[in-house]
């Protein structure tokens, strides 16, 4: 103890300085410092990291990022610091921190672990945040910023006032002056913290609000202060608002993303249903054998994951649209203009499809894999960030949307298909095969059901239940949005989708799903037909 | 065969006297065959075996509240699963109360599952739970009420056939997800169970549960009954006819929907009642049977026993049930593949059920009197026309 104690009063007086001069320490003060890491106290190591870290030299991170890890060594015969991998041997293969030597690899009894702890794990956090603070890169000087936004320490505000004079990008020297800002607003006279509080009212941060009101509690309730109440309530107003507004904005995305999932579910069934007329009970089971497809595709190319969605949705089309296919031709040709038993049959398809699945995939939950592109966020400002999973959804669902309006449309399939649809005997009269048509129609509702379970397959356990979740919801948006209209069925789908999610944080989740599921129950009751109601000679 | 069915005394019967003799007949030789002989005597009825067909007499008694609606009124209730549980409920409610303080936690007033909410007192929607009269006042009240919500308003603004049945599914999908909410106060997921006696006689004794499989072959009887007097009455036809022909019947002056909400409420109350007798019988109540899938079984427990007659409903419950039991325990796996082709190979090959497949055979027997009496009036017509 007595030995150490010199050490601990030379660490205390370097840190006053080193803090002082922080950046024309010399590299031979970072290798003295860095020979005191094996032995120093756990007590004391804080300043002594502060210390290392404020030399700026290039190997700091070097010796910081191990230290975290747990991988910061020193060799027990010379008190050498070294970082440390295992290899394969089970031996240690060593690096000299301050020379980035490579040092021949020894057992493991010859070193031993410098010590940390959380609290100096959290502590070197920041200061290689504040390390990155000084990086050539944009995108590490922002992240470092807004770690240091969320977690504010001296040396990281001292560092930036410093660096806002250089500083070239216009959006880190924003982010910066909000940090200067806030620490004005916190430690600057009545005046500078009044100037500060008008400047950042127009900031989203979250932690520029926390600061705002944490101010507004700590202010005195004295007459000299009335100016800087008034202009820190109006600046927090003013946040709420802009707050509020992108909260409107982010649930309106939540209830698209919420609804392009109902309108992937509902629309093959638009077709079989609202064009054909099928009430095809098994219309969730196709999603499922297209959740599934995404699967086995996954399972079959497991280095390809980047790739499995787009593989997905051509396949688990064609293997929906194959079903889809077999049942109208084996089953549901022989039940024409029979609906309440076209349910039943269908329904007792569906549990067998999913008793098939249950058998050959095993009943637990499968787990489909997300390619990289569709994790993360698009980031519009601090408080509006759009996940790319939902994004690629809308976008996805649109897209087959659009295809299938274009195929009704357009195509000569197409023609036909509304040509049956509307006067069978006709069609046929003109040459059109009915039958082959109906296969055709329904294997392409099927098709598309196949192509929505790919997109589920992303949002949702992948199970043989996946589909029965859908098919009340389904069924609704069709009959929601008018039988037979496709228009009908994106508005009733977004419609619905946006409603569920506008209740839902009041609600919850499940009394919001109630509340939408009544209130549909309650419109079909007054317009049995839908929103869109067919007209002219189609309807019945 | 030709003799027996020709003979006076089976032409005087109809199908009431036969299917409450079949009941009255099987009710006492259970009743005497459990009582009177000792365990592995071969014509020993064990306990078990009481609990199980006193379950599918519940069952019957749900098939028939379906096929009084689907079979005679055309009207395709794939929520009726509700009706059920909703009876089932209303007799839960009064079976946990009669536990008192001998649940885990001791309270007196609470059930468990509020006591372990941190709940004071009971929600206003229990007082009263504890009374045997509010009981079967609720078993009626409840599934009735919602049917006559649910059937005013859908019919009135004459929504029928695929969106009913759709709508009625969307209903009971409702229900099954605000029963799985603690918030309702209703036991949430685990629902309500650990029932200890009824009517102050013990669930877990063997004299209870032959009393619950009496009083259940009691109450299928009576609702046979009243099945009957209502599908024969002159109601009852006017019934038949909107499934038939509802514009028709409206052009001539009826007002269908006032027929169609009122056969969906006494249907509505069967099927509370085989709920609440259905409760104690399992020792179990949960959101689970709102499921949309049990609603749709009930419906293929008609289809196959043959819809519009309704011995059949009570043959087809009983048939598939047993089955069931039969397949889920030999080859569990094998069960669902088994329902969902009897769905398909029903409605391709039998649309009228085992009953129209015996009338088809009956028919090759003895054909029926009607046709050449048919055929004597054309005759009749024709001469008639002749000799003008």
């Amino acid at each position: 103890m007595l030995r150490l104690f010199p050490l601990l009063l030379f660490c205390v007086m370097s840190f006053n300085a080193s803090a002082a001069v922080s950046e024309t320490q010399e590299p031979s003060a970072l290798s003295s410092l860095v020979e005191q890491l094996p032995t120093t106290k756990l007590n004391k190591m804080a300043p002594l990291i502060e210390n290392i870290a404020a030399t700026s030299a290039p190997q700091v991170r070097d010796i910081l990022e191990p230290l975290i890890e747990g991988d910061l060594y020193y060799l027990k015969s010379n008190k050498q610091v070294v970082s440390v991998q295992k290899n394969e041997q089970n031996k240690y293969e060593l690096i000299d921190v301050l020379t980035t030597e490579s040092l021949p690899a020894v057992k493991k009894s010859a070193i031993k672990k410098v010590r940390t702890n959380n609290r100096l794990r959290g502590q070197i956090r920041v200061l290689l945040a504040n390390l990155d603070l000084m990086s050539v890169e944009e995108g590490v000087r922002l992240d470092a910023l807004n770690q240091l936004l969320e977690n504010p320490n001296q040396i990281g505000i001292n560092l930036v006032t410093k660096l806002v004079k250089t500083e070239k990008e216009d959006d880190v020297r924003e982010l910066m002056s909000v940090i200067l800002l806030i620490n004005q607003l916190q430690t600057g006279a009545n005046e500078e913290k009044l100037a500060a509080a008008k400047q950042l009212s127009e900031r989203l941060e979250p932690t520029v609000k926390n600061a705002l009101v944490k101010q507004l509690d700590l202010l005195p309730k004295q007459d000299d202060t009335a100016e800087l109440r008034k202009a820190l309530v109006k600046s927090i107003d003013n946040i709420e608002q802009s707050a509020s507004v992108y909260g409107l904005v982010e649930n309106l995305f939540f209830g698209l993303s919420l609804g392009s999932v109902l309108l992937l579910a509902a629309i093959g069934l638009a077709i079989t249903f609202g064009v054909m007329g099928v009430i095809n009970m098994a219309h969730g089971e196709m999603m499922m054998l297209g959740a599934y497809t995404t699967y086995v595709i996954q399972q079959l190319f497991p280095n390809l994951i980047e790739y499995s969605l787009l593989m997905a949705v051509p396949a688990a089309f064609l293997v929906s649209g194959f079903v889809g296919v077999l049942i109208e031709r084996g089953v549901i040709r022989f039940l024409k203009g029979r609906p309440l038993e076209t349910l039943l049959a269908t329904f007792g398809i569906s549990l067998i499809l999913q008793q098939l699945v249950r058998s050959v995939f095993s009943p637990l939950n499968r787990q489909v894999e997300a390619p990289q592109w569709m994790s993360g966020s698009l980031e519009i400002n601090p408080m509006l960030s759009l996940t790319y999973n939902r994004l690629y959804i809308i976008l996805f669902a649109l897209a087959v949307f659009f295809t299938l309006l274009m195929i009704l449309k357009k195509s000569s399939l197409g023609l036909h298909v509304r040509a049956v649809s509307q006067n069978r005997d006709m069609a046929r009269a003109l040459s059109v095969k009915s039958s082959w048509v109906d296969a055709i129609t329904f294997g392409l509702g099927s098709g598309i059901a196949g192509v929505a379970g790919v997109a589920l397959s992303q949002l949702t356990n992948v199970g043989p239940n996946l589909g029965q979740a859908y098919i009340i919801d389904s069924f609704l948006v069709v009959v929601f949005g008018g039988v037979g209209n496709l228009w009908g069925t994106l508005v009733a789908a977004m419609t619905m989708g946006t409603f569920n999610k506008f209740l839902e944080p009041s609600m919850g989740p499940v009394l919001a799903n109630i509340i939408v599921l009544v209130g549909l129950v309650l419109f079909i009751q007054k317009r049995p037909k839908g929103l869109f109601p067919q007209k002219g000679r189609s309807a019945e | 065969m030709k003799n027996l069915l020709n003979s006076p005394f089976v032409k005087k019967m109809n199908s009431l006297h036969t299917v409450i003799a079949i009941l009255f007949i099987s009710t006492i030789y259970v009743t005497f065959c459990n009582l009177v002989f000792a365990e592995g005597s071969l014509l020993y009825v064990s306990d078990y075996t009481v609990s199980l067909l006193g379950k599918y007499l519940c069952y019957a008694l749900l098939a028939l509240a379906v096929d009084l609606v689907w079979g005679y009124c055309g009207i395709l209730s794939l929520g009726h699963g509700a009706f059920f549980a909703l009876g089932g409920y209303a007799m839960g409610m009064y079976l946990m109360r009669q536990i008192g303080d001998r649940g885990v936690y001791g309270n007196a007033e609470l059930p468990d599952f509020m006591v372990f909410l941190n709940w004071t007192e009971l929600p206003w929607y229990w007082a009263g739970s504890d009374n045997p009269l509010i009981m079967i006042l609720l078993v009626f009240a409840g599934p009735g009420l919602l049917a006559y919500i649910f059937g005013s308003l859908a019919f009135r603004s004459r929504v029928s056939g695929v969106y009913l049945s759709i709508m009625t599914q969307a209903m009971t999908y409702a229900l099954l997800l605000s029963f799985f909410r603690n918030e309702m106060g209703f036991g949430g997921n685990n629902g309500l169970t650990d029932f200890k006696e009824i009517f102050g006689f013990s669930l877990q004794s063997p004299d209870t549960k032959l009393a619950l499989f009496v009083a259940t072959a009691v109450m299928l009887a009576i609702g046979y009954a009243i099945s009957h007097f209502i599908v024969n009455s002159k109601m009852g036809r006017v019934v038949t006819a909107i499934r038939d022909a509802e514009d028709r019947v409206r052009f001539v002056g009826y007002k269908p929907q006032h027929y169609k909400v009122w056969i969906f409420v006494v249907s509505a109350m069967l099927a509370g009642v085989a709920g609440a007798l259905y409760v104690p019988q399992v020792g179990i109540i949960n959101p689970g049977e709102f499921s949309p899938l049990n609603s749709i079984e009930i419906v293929i427990w008609v289809a196959i026993g043959g819809r519009g007659t309704l011995y059949g409903a009570l043959v087809g419950a009983i048939v598939v049930s047993y089955a069931k039991t039969r397949f889920t325990a030999i080859m569990p796996e094998a069960w669902l593949f088994g329902l969902g082709g009897l769905f398909v190979l029903v409605t391709l090959l039998l649309p009228k059920g085992l009953a129209g497949l015996v009338f088809n055979l009956m028919d090759k027997i003895d054909p029926p009197a009607k046709e050449s009496n048919a055929k004597a009036i054309i005759n009749n017509k024709n001469t008639a026309t002749e000799n003008k």
